[in-house]
């Protein structure tokens, strides 16, 4: 009990989705490069089934292209949430759960962890162009190491200009920055470096 | 155990009363900001203030052991239960006195979730790495706002003035060490709050003087937050937001 790390969501609901707690210990982010040398057996096809999992915010990128596994074996998916408040947390794991279930993998269990905590650095290649064709602004890379006060300009998502300026720290969600392009003169959505 | 309560229950506990009411007072914000940016900047603030106190009520849950869970411990508590600073609880006031109140306490919970991330315990660990990103964010937008209004007109300076002097009082208490503090430090989960002062006064000082602001005079600190005594501002935020878990008990949906 007591080195169970904590739950993300209400504890009652996860429970009955299969969810537990598992001890804390250090897990690569699941990222397509490393899914895509998963051999054909249960990992491989559970996998697949993730790559299929839009997140319900950004629809255009799936659970895998956000970086949000962190482990995947054929008795269970661990994945972390981006922000602690994150709405979208309980809609992905019932996600996830309804994708595994309808494929036959009900007994796989989903769990949860802190650490080490998602970084935007972990969105694959193809996760970021998909986010600038959908039109929000991929964070730059190395937001592990910058300072959350980086405020390099973004590219405007519409026309590539740089000429473009912060409006609001906070965007349509709090994984996001509202910006605007001073060239084109739309706003966007800038997926805020994390 | 016995009957002993578990100081890292407590410090748990603690932390995630701060998140939880000041994500609470935040979130009465939602629609009534004075612009579309500002209510977004809240409510996402508020909201990461809830989920880390999802986290920490979760953590203070499972060393309790008595199968009780996070909502449990946010809605079936009363006032005298709760264990937040009494900055959090204070009344949002104007725009200005909200955001002096945030650039206060995101700046403390910056340096303390620093610290936090560096403990031996992993289950706090984990909670102050992840918070950490999020409240250095909060803190950036407080300053920013303490800059913009502090150094702009005279009356969003003279209401900023006013409400940095409303909150002052209460940043004492944030870093008292009291027997909890000492033991969870001792445990290898707690941080040595005292000793976060000098480094906070530095951040609040450069950002007063980027302001045009004086930092205000000395007073006498208000405490008591920790041990259950609060100001009456408390009970109202309680009985608003545990009102449905009180009217239908267990109610889910």
């Amino acid at each position: 009990m007591a080195d169970r790390t904590p739950r993300h969501s209400g504890a009652s609901r996860s429970d009955e989705s299969g969810t537990q707690g598992h001890t804390n210990r250090p897990v690569a982010p699941w990222l397509p490069d490393r899914a895509a040398r998963v051999g054909n057996d249960d990992v491989g096809t559970i996998t697949q089934i993730l790559a299929s999992v839009p997140d319900p915010e950004v629809p255009c990128v799936s659970v895998l292209d956000l970086g949000i596994v962190r482990d995947v074996s054929d008795a269970r998916v661990v994945i972390t949430p981006t922000y602690t408040g994150c709405p979208a947390a309980l809609a992905i794991e019932q996600s996830i759960r309804k994708a595994l279930d309808e494929n036959g993998f009900g007994k796989v269990g989903i769990e949860t962890t802190l650490a080490p905590p998602w970084t935007t650095d972990w969105i694959s290649d193809e996760g970021r162009e998909k986010l600038r064709a959908y039109g929000i602004a991929p964070p730059p890379k190395g937001a592990g190491a910058a300072t959350l006060k980086n405020q390099a300009a973004a590219e405007c998502p519409q026309c590539g200009s740089s000429n473009t300026e912060e409006l609001s720290r906070f965007g349509s969600t709090p994984c996001k920055a509202l910006w605007r392009c001073n060239a084109c003169a739309e706003p966007f959505d800038r997926f805020k470096c994390h | 155990m016995g009957n002993a309560v578990s100081p890292l229950f407590t410090y748990a506990l603690r932390l995630g009363d701060d998140s939880l009411i000041l994500g609470q007072r935040l979130s009465e914000w939602c629609g009534h900001a004075p612009a579309l940016e500002v209510d977004l900047s809240l409510a996402n603030v508020a909201l990461d203030q809830v989920g880390q106190a999802t986290h920490f009520l979760g953590l203070a849950a499972d060393i309790e052991g008595k199968k009780r869970d996070a909502d449990a411990l946010a809605f079936r508590r009363d006032v005298m239960d709760f264990t937040n600073c009494l900055l959090v609880e204070q009344p949002n006031g104007d725009f200005a006195q909200t955001i002096a109140r945030q650039f206060l306490f995101s700046h403390y919970q910056a340096l303390l979730f620093a610290g936090l991330a560096a403990v031996e315990d992993e289950r706090f660990a984990a909670i102050g790495a992840k918070a950490l990103k999020e409240v250095t964010y909060h803190a950036t937008l407080a300053s920013d706002w303490m800059v913009r209004l502090g150094d702009s007109t005279e009356e969003s300076r003279t209401r900023t003035v006013n409400g940095l002097d409303w909150m002052w009082r209460f940043a004492d208490e944030l870093f008292v060490m009291d027997e909890t503090d000492e033991a969870a430090l001792k445990a290898g989960a707690g941080v040595d709050k005292a000793a976060l002062k000098p480094a906070w006064d530095q951040r609040i000082d450069a950002v007063l003087s980027d302001a045009t602001l004086e930092r205000p005079a000395a007073r006498r600190p208000v405490v008591g937050g920790r041990a259950g005594r609060h100001s009456e501002h408390l009970g109202h935020l309680l009985s608003e937001m545990q009102f449905l878990q009180r009217a239908y008990p267990g109610a889910t949906w």
